[in-house]
């Protein structure tokens, strides 16, 4: 009971503090974000610009844009200092997403296959009329 | 009925433990953000698969066409000083965004600092970057419609490349032109000094309060993050 009790005077201090419960933190930490973004946008757009190709372009822009999502998200968005029952809440579902993509990727990969079969092989097989 | 008591901070279990026990208690599960903060969050969960299924579309029609893809770097290249800089107008509408991405982190900040003039400062420099970059979105699909290419053919190539353009950065487009004018909007707020004498708001009759500084920020910073997504998966691919 003396916890109930706790409760109810934590509640009027919660009330009091909900005015201050916003996200504040010091301006150089999104500085410091902000420069960093700069500086991942201007090597990902060097990729393109040196014409950098295969494996190693995919995986460049892979990592640069996931570096990214990921600056924005926790500190720009404030993640970072959210409780977990908020982050899982958001960060989890997406998850499902790399089933819709497996899927997709099937697919495609079947349609290439179907079409390269069907379009492309035409002067191999002999029309039947 | 009284109210369900709302578990102070001091209280609050953190980590994994603290994730089970805000879900489990039997309260609201998101504590110590408002509530419509929260209800933002969702709305943008749900953008996000939104913007997933256009980009895993489009990853489909990409990998299932036998024709050669358009190059992008080349599609999107301007001529500059006499030079052909590749994939420059793209470069230069991500660094617009991210710019906007910053001093809409400033506004949000000088917010809780209740500095209206500075908040209104910043979110009005958000405002015009973002309009920067729509304004550079129409010449560039000027450019590229004005080169013969539509959303079921184009010149250079398969012919999907003209839809997933248009609907990928059509949508996104239309998300940042909405946030252009939210943007106006708040600062509007800003500017009356709504937010500090608590007026209530035209639409909603909430008390206005700097979170909402915030909540904005979300959205825009939502619609910098899906063109990290783009650029990297459509132009740079």
């Amino acid at each position: 009971m003396a916890h109930a009790e706790g409760q109810h005077v934590a509640h009027a201090a919660a009330q009091q503090k909900a005015h201050v419960e916003g996200q504040q933190h010091p301006i150089g930490i999104y500085l410091k974000i902000w420069g960093w973004l700069f500086v991942l946008s201007t090597a990902s757009y060097l990729v393109d610009y040196f014409h950098v190709q295969g494996y190693l372009r995919w995986f460049l822009i892979l990592t640069f844009m996931l570096l990214k999502a990921g600056l924005i998200v926790a500190v720009f968005m404030h993640m970072l200092w959210e409780r977990l029952a908020l982050v899982y809440a958001i960060l989890v579902p997406p998850l499902l997403l790399l089933v819709l993509l497996a899927i997709g990727a099937f697919e495609a990969d079947y349609t290439f296959l179907t079409r390269g079969t069907f379009f492309g092989a035409t002067s191999e097989v002999s029309p039947k009329h | 009925m009284t109210q369900p008591a709302l578990t102070s901070a001091q209280e609050l279990p953190e980590g994994l433990r603290g994730a089970v026990a805000d879900w489990s208690s039997d309260q609201r599960a998101f504590k110590k953000v408002p509530w419509y903060k929260a209800m933002m969050w969702i709305f943008l969960l749900s953008d996000t698969f939104i913007f997933s299924c256009f980009l895993i579309s489009y990853m489909t029609v990409r990998a299932s066409t036998t024709e050669p893809w358009p190059n992008p770097s080349e599609v999107f290249a301007l001529t500059l000083w006499g030079h052909n800089i590749p994939l420059i107008l793209i470069a230069i509408m991500t660094f617009v965004l991210i710019s906007s991405s910053g001093t809409m982190v400033l506004a949000v900040n000088y917010g809780y600092r209740k500095d209206r003039v500075k908040t209104f400062v910043f979110l009005l420099l958000t405002a015009v970057l973002g309009a920067t970059f729509v304004g550079m979105q129409a010449f560039e699909w000027t450019k590229l419609i004005i080169e013969g290419v539509r959303p079921w053919s184009n010149p250079m190539g398969a012919a999907q490349f003209g839809s997933s353009f248009f609907m990928i950065t059509g949508f996104h487009g239309t998300h940042v032109s909405i946030g252009v004018i939210f943007l106006l909007i708040v600062a509007a707020k800003v500017l009356r000094g709504d937010l500090d004498h608590e007026r209530p708001g035209f639409l909603t009759g909430r008390k206005g309060n700097y979170e909402i500084v915030e909540t904005m920020g979300l959205y825009w910073h939502f619609v910098d993050l899906v063109w990290v997504f783009i650029f990297a998966l459509f132009y740079l691919w």
